[in-house]
């Protein structure tokens, strides 16, 4: 088993056509991903890296009995490309897109909640189940199957984790990168809820960052409902404070934001927290005795 | 991106909200000419800064002639403000809002913000305006009232009732908190806000509303589709780096050490902030190069980094994901040429083709100590920076 994506996973690209598109479907078809189409209005009929192309993403879906799509078109559009995937009954939306208005992924993720659409991102590297379905931007030479769940927020940091993963022999389960965004489509709570389900995930490597309370909403989940063992790595402790939050950010947050609170919520979670990013792998030897 | 407060009111004045007639001055005289021009026999000159505090700094005053607002102008402009939300340096003063004074019965508080929990634009209220609100936030929250906008059907006059009811207001103020907080809801959504603040909001002597002080902060994902407010951008304000660093689309913060560093990736960026730190060293800045490292941004990101005098030494830390790290090599061997770089540079490569990438580095013959994992790196270059010492 994984999380999000197998190799019965079929997949369609929005934004098929389009240059990062292009790229990233042939890599992910390279890797195994069962790509079958994709979207490019007003390309419809035609052939692409040995795909069909449709005009809708309605025509892709009743065509391929696709269930997942991965959106690269420009962060303009992105709403639009989203709230058209949720329409036409798209169970997995990968948007990988960075730069959407904040307003637009709010009204995009209301919609997908009410229709019971799994978002992941925007702005992330994607989604991977190692050897199986690559959907996404991540080097897929560095993951190796195995038994660590990975999420996180930032795209390096998630491929720093999967290195050392890989090199220490773990390999991982699925990695889920959930996006650097305000308004991420799923948070880590969701994630980690399919990872603690998940039979072949023996072990979490959750990666934070300052701003928002997003950790600290994860730390207490994690003490009522993960059993299996967490490491974590928050980035930004040398971060200087309110670069980035507005004023009335930091009301509602109530102060909340900064690494070493988030360090702090972790470790009263019962969370592995390591204070280097190169200590991830020891960490996870540490709390799994491997 | 940031509003000066001119700026956030005449967006205000478009909506039809309630503020003060005002007038923003470049030069003494035409503050002097702007008091004649509002009429009246008391006004508020302010410093227009992008920082908060200017009260106490002595960037507001009460003048009661022309020639007060002139010297008043004729003090600041030009010179920096140095608040407590500032650095020690201060921002310019370039622009002196003139603005007929109000009479003042009460100040309540009003704002909204994107909030990330709820994923909706909350709004919040509070009768303790006038102070610092996130004092009134963390002693008293249960005096910081809030009500969310839902994202699919928006504002609703009932949300503004319950508050202008829980703010004591009554008779007419019901009626213009009503108008005022779904004008402040469509400039929020219309405008792509993602912070809007009146701190005061004030009740006149004559029992009006009145939008006091007005901070409006803009989406800068959205600055695409909002040309107006692109075009009250103020760079100014921005440290001269950073605002260098974003032409080239590099994502640079200024910081206070001595060690440079130059990343791929925001997280990652922060990451080595870190480790530098834990191994003892102090980084200079946050730089991610993002995805596409070319030479020619490695370039600029080398002379934006060593711009600054305190750098002692760079960390180069780049995870080549689908970026193949023998390229992102060659961008470093000839930017350190290009530039000159006379500090130390510690770099490490890791992902596809880093090993040919270190060869690159080694054969190069320039003053560069390739790392071998990210501890190795953060090691080398705190001992390099503080061999430069």
């Amino acid at each position: 088993m994984s999380i999000l994506v197998d190799k019965n996973t079929k997949v369609i690209c929005q934004g098929f056509t389009g240059s990062q598109g292009t790229f990233h479907s042939e890599q992910a078809i390279q890797y195994g991903t069962q790509m079958v189409g994709g979207v490019t209005p007003g390309k419809g009929g035609q052939e692409h890296l040995g795909l069909p192309v449709f005009n809708t993403v309605k025509d892709a879906l009743h065509e391929t009995g696709a269930t997942a799509s991965v959106i690269y078109v420009p962060a303009a559009f992105c709403k639009d490309s989203i709230l058209e995937a949720a329409d036409a009954g798209v169970a997995l939306i990968v948007c990988i897109t960075e730069g959407i208005p904040t307003l637009d992924m709010l009204v995009a993720k209301e919609k997908c909640d009410q229709l019971g659409v799994r978002l992941i991102g925007p702005n992330c590297p994607g989604v991977i189940t190692p050897g199986e379905c690559k959907i996404g931007i991540m080097p897929g030479y560095i993951h190796k199957p195995g038994k660590v769940g990975i999420v996180s927020r930032s795209g390096t940091l998630t491929y720093e984790a999967v290195k050392q993963t890989t090199d220490c022999g773990f390999g991982q389960s699925s990695c889920v990168g959930i996006g650097g965004d305000p308004i991420p489509g799923s948070n880590f709570i969701d994630i980690l809820a399919l990872f603690e389900a998940d039979d072949q995930t023996e072990a979490i490597v959750m990666i934070g960052e300052i701003g928002g309370t997003a950790e600290e909403e994860a730390a207490a989940f994690i003490k009522d409902n993960v059993s299996k063992p967490v490491v974590s790595y928050i980035a930004g402790v040398t971060a200087p404070p309110g670069k980035r939050m507005g004023h009335a950010g930091a009301i509602i947050s109530g102060g909340k934001g900064t690494a070493d609170e988030k360090f702090a919520a972790l470790s009263h979670a019962g969370v592995k927290t390591v204070r280097s990013l190169a200590e991830i792998g020891s960490g996870l030897r540490e709390v799994t005795g491997w | 991106m940031n509003l000066h407060e001119y700026q956030a009111k005449s967006l205000f004045a478009n909506y039809g909200l309630p503020v003060s007639k005002g007038v923003a001055a470049s030069t003494p005289e035409e503050a002097s000419a702007a008091t004649a021009q509002i009429g009246g026999d008391k006004w508020v000159v302010k410093a227009q800064v992008h920082a908060g505090g200017r009260g106490k700094a002595g960037g507001v005053k009460l003048v009661s002639t022309a020639q007060e607002a002139g010297e008043f102008a004729s003090h600041w402009l030009g010179k920096n403000l140095v608040t407590y939300q500032t650095d020690a340096s201060g921002q310019p003063v370039n622009k002196i809002l003139v603005e007929a004074c109000t009479d003042i019965e009460k100040e309540l508080y009003l704002g909204a913000v994107i909030d990330r929990s709820s994923r909706r634009i909350v709004f919040m209220a509070s009768t303790e305006g006038g102070v610092e609100i996130e004092k009134v936030a963390s002693e008293t929250p249960e005096k910081i009232l809030k009500t969310t906008l839902d994202p699919l059907t928006g504002p609703q006059p009932f949300q503004a009732r319950e508050l202008a009811f829980q703010l004591q207001l009554e008779g007419d103020q019901i009626k213009q908190f009503t108008k005022l907080f779904l004008g402040l809801a469509r400039l929020f959504i219309e405008q792509d806000l993602a912070l809007l603040e009146i701190n005061p909001l004030v009740i006149t002597s004559t029992g009006d509303l009145h939008c006091l002080d007005a901070k409006i902060n803009v989406d800068g994902n959205a600055m695409y589709r909002q040309p107006k407010l692109r075009e009250m951008h103020d760079s100014s304000q921005e440290d001269e780096r950073e605002s260098r660093a974003a032409k080239w689309d590099l994502n640079y913060v200024a910081l206070d050490g001595n060690i440079g560093c130059m990343v791929n990736g925001a997280g990652l960026a922060m990451g080595t902030m870190d480790i530098v730190q834990l191994y003892g060293g102090t980084p200079a800045n946050f730089l991610d190069v993002g995805g596409g490292a070319t030479k020619e941004r490695v370039s600029e990101a080398f002379k934006i980094i060593l711009s600054d005098e305190k750098v002692q030494a760079v960390l180069v830390n780049i995870f080549g994901g689908i970026v193949r790290c023998d390229l992102i090599a060659e961008g470093v061997v000839g930017a350190v040429a290009e530039v000159g770089v006379e500090v130390p540079v510690v770099v490490r490569l890791e992902g596809n083709n880093a090993e040919k990438g270190r060869q690159i580095l080694q054969d190069s013959g320039l003053n560069i100590i390739a790392a071998a994992s990210l501890s190795d790196a953060a090691e080398k270059v705190v001992a390099a920076a503080g061999d430069a010492k």
